[in-house]
């Protein structure tokens, strides 16, 4: 039965009023009083010597009020990576400084080497174009085995390209190449993980302002976790007291992991807001979120599954080469490691894991977590190499999946690449997904698709994901130098409305709707008087931020925690207030009662006594009525899924349409089934992309040939079939308060490998031995594989 | 990006020859050219003001020569650095070929750009470098070879300086 609020209501989203009446207020539309503009200047070689930088004729330019060089930031620190991975043979990774300006060289195109503070936004750009930069150009290091075999090295200091090579799981390896070797039937693929760049609608800004009366910096800044963007900047970069800083990140245009990271343009405007003793902002144009956003995925990857004779899985063996660009961000470490690797057993009771990962310095833009983080990269390998062995060894591509499946008996079920899943029900997805994508009906589809000239492909595709990434004692162990908890105020006002204070960022997300939802229900009164608060350092507790779909998991579940605390005192003013125990006191509705009475208070009551302690047991409960709870999980959440594709491919053109796309996932329970939908809906669309048309290309010198819209190309809604979307088959998660898992990868995830299944089956029908064909399929790579196939 | 091409000039070669170490000619011939100063010895410096696809920029550049095979060969290697348009670098092979009155130009350009012109510009490079060739060819030709106006129109000749630059020069 849909309920109209509280927990499962699909109630509309309160947010979208400002966002769809132009009413947001995003970094950009803040304006400072004595506000000043800054204009990077950016390295327009992939790789080169700063032999001299002059900026006597900038800096008298009109309206130039500083100019800033590398050489202004040699003192303060690098920005680091937030996880350590550790060599095969126990060697830490390298870790070359990322400096705020570039400084000695420039290691890829947009690298910024200088900052103009001026006037006017005109004025500082004009600037920049004055600067005399003094770059000799070294050759580029672009593709990753010239980066790993020569000697031409992004960072001189290391001596190598090699960031790691890491081993999951290294006891594991001899069993697994044994298990390869003796093995009935071993299916190999190669594959590339296409380069995504990441297209938040609002460009990447900040706003660096400092009161020079008191000490203190604010920051407004485009980030998906304000308080981990201070102490990065505390901590490591600027050194500013925590305490003296204040982030705040306003309406957030989308940030699909891109603006997790603290970048340097960031320290850049707090240091010359203090300089100057002015506001200084910086907001991004298209280009340079093109060249300077962390962008996702480029992994190189051999797989191979070893199978018995009925099919069984015996072991899948991966070895992945990971471009981290020319800099570490400060997730592009655990990204390809304890986000991909533990992900490589998938759905599957497969008993032996092997995963070798070697990250590459190459001239080229940071990469570092997008829209699923390694586990997209994950679910494309084993998915695409399962429907390969199927091929190979003609059997139907679900029965040779639900021979494998880990069974619903069998959770918790340790994972042979390390992990513990709590619960799930594969083959109940892959059920509701055949019935769903109505797979029976498929061969009259294909008829009617032939009959028409066009070769239909059904594809499908199971996948888990980890996600609300925790928890801190063990990410602790494997590397993570920051804890992965989060954090929530329930504060209840006098007149019986409540503000939630987040550490949880929501840029699209629909926090301000869902979390109300919880507590409302919790409470029995009316979600409109709850009011989300978040993104404001100094209004909210220490949390992590919006990342890993981890929101609801984790901030949710503190949540939860800091409003059971508020019922708990609640019922003890209650208890005075009806002169009865705390343990008698019930709540229902809004309203404490004493059981087995008729003796009740309402909920606004006892706020306005808390706050209004006459008569009131001051020895016993203080005044107020506020709470805060940190909320640390025991384990990620397992999110899995069954998605199905059909495609129609044009056999004389290469074009390939999606036609029909089911996803059917298990996100365990669901607070707003509206928003999952629309979350699903969002990641459908991004994979669907990064399958079919995105693609991020630089040539053989480093140079970014797709850096706009001319040549990078984004879906569009014309790309996408009406999605059939299910999450009905949830099975609560075991180990948080809500049973929530995390819905806001999933679609992304899910979808490539199903899509590129369904085009090789669509070429197979037609008679094209084609096994594989790398992402973006697009009409040009469909074409060449089908003339090179006869 | 790579180019390749031939082009017939109707000229002598020496004439060619002397033209294309000649400031003053390139700067009359090639696409954009407001300055070009320099000798083939010491290499010229050049601004040219261009439009590729998006990318308005004014290019200031460097030219040296380099092999040079009096009157047959030359290297020439440049760079052009146009702000935060980006820049064009890269070399050119140069041979004449006598053939008669005529001569014959073999050219082969190897370039390559960076910044915002690969950024904006490298699907359409290829189509404006061989525009920009083309053109500067066609100059070439009306002011070192023989001007068909000059023959067809005798009359346009006598107070205007339409003449091929040689015949300028010694007449």
């Amino acid at each position: 039965m849909p309920k109209d609020t509280g927990i499962g209501a699909a109630t509309v989203r309160r947010e979208d009023v400002r966002f769809l009446t132009g009413t947001g207020e995003y970094t950009d539309d803040i304006q400072l009083a004595k506000q000043t503009y800054a204009v990077f200047a950016r390295s327009t070689v992939a790789h080169g010597t700063i032999k001299s930088i002059d900026t006597s004729a900038a800096s008298a330019m009109p309206g130039v009020l500083a100019v800033f060089t590398g050489e202004d930031f040699v003192e303060v620190g690098g920005n680091p990576a937030g996880w350590l991975i550790n060599s095969r043979d126990g060697e830490p990774m390298k870790e070359p400084k990322r400096p705020v300006l570039a400084h000695g060289k420039v290691r890829h195109v947009g690298d910024a080497y200088a900052a103009v503070i001026a006037e006017t936004v005109e004025q500082a750009r004009d600037a920049v174009e004055a600067i005399e930069a003094d770059i000799d150009e070294l050759p580029a290091v672009v593709d990753m085995n010239d980066a790993l075999s020569g000697s031409n090295f992004v960072h001189n200091e290391i001596e190598t390209n090699q960031c790691f090579d890491w081993g999951w799981i290294e006891d594991n390896r001899e069993a697994t190449d044994n298990a390869i070797k003796n093995a009935h039937h071993v299916t190999t693929l190669e594959l590339v993980n296409n380069r995504l760049v990441p297209n938040a609608m609002e460009p990447r800004a900040s706003i660096g302002s400092y009161k020079a009366s008191t000490g203190e910096y604010t920051l407004h800044t485009t980030s998906q976790n304000p308080h981990l963007t201070r102490l990065l900047i505390s901590a490591f970069v600027l050194g500013i007291p925590e305490n003296m800083l204040t982030v705040i990140a306003p309406d957030v245009g989308g940030g699909f992991g891109s603006k997790i990271y603290h970048y340097g343009e960031e320290a850049l405007v707090l240091a010359a807001a203090k300089k100057l003793g002015r506001p200084v902002k910086w907001t991004a144009d298209r280009t340079e979120s093109f060249l300077t956003d962390a962008h996702g995925r480029d992994h190189v990857t051999k797989i191979e599954l070893a199978l018995d004779a009925d099919g069984k899985f015996l072991a899948f063996r991966t070895d992945t080469k990971a471009n981290v660009g020319a800099y570490l961000s400060n997730f592009s470490t655990a990204t390809p490691t304890f986000l991909h690797g533990t992900l490589m057993a998938g759905n599957y009771t497969v008993p032996l894991v092997y995963v070798n990962v070697k990250a590459v310095f190459t001239n080229t833009a940071p990469v570092d977590a997008y829209r699923g983080a390694g586990r997209p990269e994950a679910t494309y390998s084993i998915e695409r190499v399962i429907d390969k062995a199927a091929r190979e060894l003609s059997m139907d591509p679900i029965e040779l999946r639900r021979k494998n499946f880990v069974k619903p008996d069998q959770y918790p079920f340790a994972s042979a690449a390390g992990l513990e899943y709590d619960s799930g029900n594969y083959d109940a997805l892959m059920d509701k997904m055949e019935e769903v994508a109505d797979v029976a009906g498929f061969e009259t589809r294909r008829k009617a698709s032939e009959a028409k000239g066009l070769l239909r492909g059904f594809g499908v595709n199971a996948y888990i994901e980890a996600c609300g990434i925790a928890p801190s004692n063990l990410v602790g162990v494997l590397g993570s130098r920051v804890g992965l908890y989060d954090a929530a105020t329930v504060r209840v006002n006098a007149t019986g409305n409540l503000s939630v204070m987040v550490g949880a960022h929501s840029h699209g997300q629909g926090h301000e709707t869902a979390f109300p939802q919880v507590v409302a229900e919790m409470l029995g009164i009316d979600p409109g008087v709850i009011d989300i608060v978040h993104g404001d350092t100094s209004k909210i507790p220490f949390g992590m931020g919006t990342y890993g779909s981890r929101s609801l998991a984790v901030c949710g579940s503190a949540v939860v925690r800091a409003t059971e605390k508020i019922i708990n005192k609640a019922k003890k003013i209650a208890g005075h207030m009806l002169e009865a125990s705390e343990h008698d006191i019930t709540l229902s509705d809004g309203v404490f009662s004493v059981s087995g009475t008729d003796k009740s208070v309402t909920f606004g009551e006892v706020a306005l006594k808390a706050y209004i302690p006459h008569e009131y047991p001051l020895e016993d409960i203080e005044p107020g009525l506020e709470e805060t709870a940190f909320y640390d999980p025991a384990n990620f959440t397992y999110p899995s899924g069954a998605y199905a594709c059909e495609v129609e491919v044009d056999p004389e053109t290469g074009k390939v349409r999606v036609d029909r796309m089911t996803a059917v996932d298990d996100f365990g329970n669901i607070i707003n089934p509206m928003i999952v939908t629309g979350q699903v809906h969002g990641g459908l669309a991004q994979g669907i992309g990064q399958a079919l048309v995105e693609n991020t290309t630089y040539d053989e010198n480093g140079q970014l040939l797709s850096a706009s819209y001319m040549d990078y190309t984004m879906p569009r809604a014309d790309d996408m079939p009406m999605f059939a979307v299910d999450h009905n088959q949830g099975t609560p998660c075991t180990h948080n308060p809500l049973g929530v898992k995390g819905c806001g990868e999933a679609g992304a995830i899910g979808s490539p490998p199903t899509v590129v299944n369904a085009v090789i089956d669509a070429l197979q029908s037609g008679g094209k031995n084609v096994t594989h064909i790398d992402m973006p399929v697009s009409p040009a790579r469909v074409w060449d594989a089908m003339q090179n196939a006869e | 990006m790579n180019l390749s091409d031939s082009r017939v000039i109707d000229a002598e070669r020496d004439l060619v020859w002397a033209a294309i170490l000649d400031p003053e000619m390139l700067k009359l011939c090639v696409p954009g050219c407001q300055e070009m100063t320099g000798t083939p010895e010491e290499g010229f410096t050049a601004t040219v003001v261009q439009k590729v696809g998006p990318v308005k920029a004014t290019f200031k550049g460097a030219v040296t020569l380099s092999d040079m095979q009096p009157p047959e060969s030359v290297t020439i290697a440049g760079e052009g650095k146009g702000g935060a348009a980006g820049f064009a670098k890269g070399g050119a092979n140069v041979r004449l070929e006598a053939q008669g009155a005529q001569t014959v130009l073999h050219y082969e350009v190897e370039a390559k750009v960076g910044g915002k012109l690969a950024q904006l510009g490298s699907r359409i490079i290829d189509g404006f470098a061989k525009k920009m060739a083309d053109q500067f060819f066609t100059n070439f030709q009306d002011h070192v070879g023989a001007s068909p106006t000059e023959e067809t129109d005798p009359e346009a000749s006598e107070d205007t300086p339409k003449k091929g630059w040689l015949k300028r020069l010694v007449t």
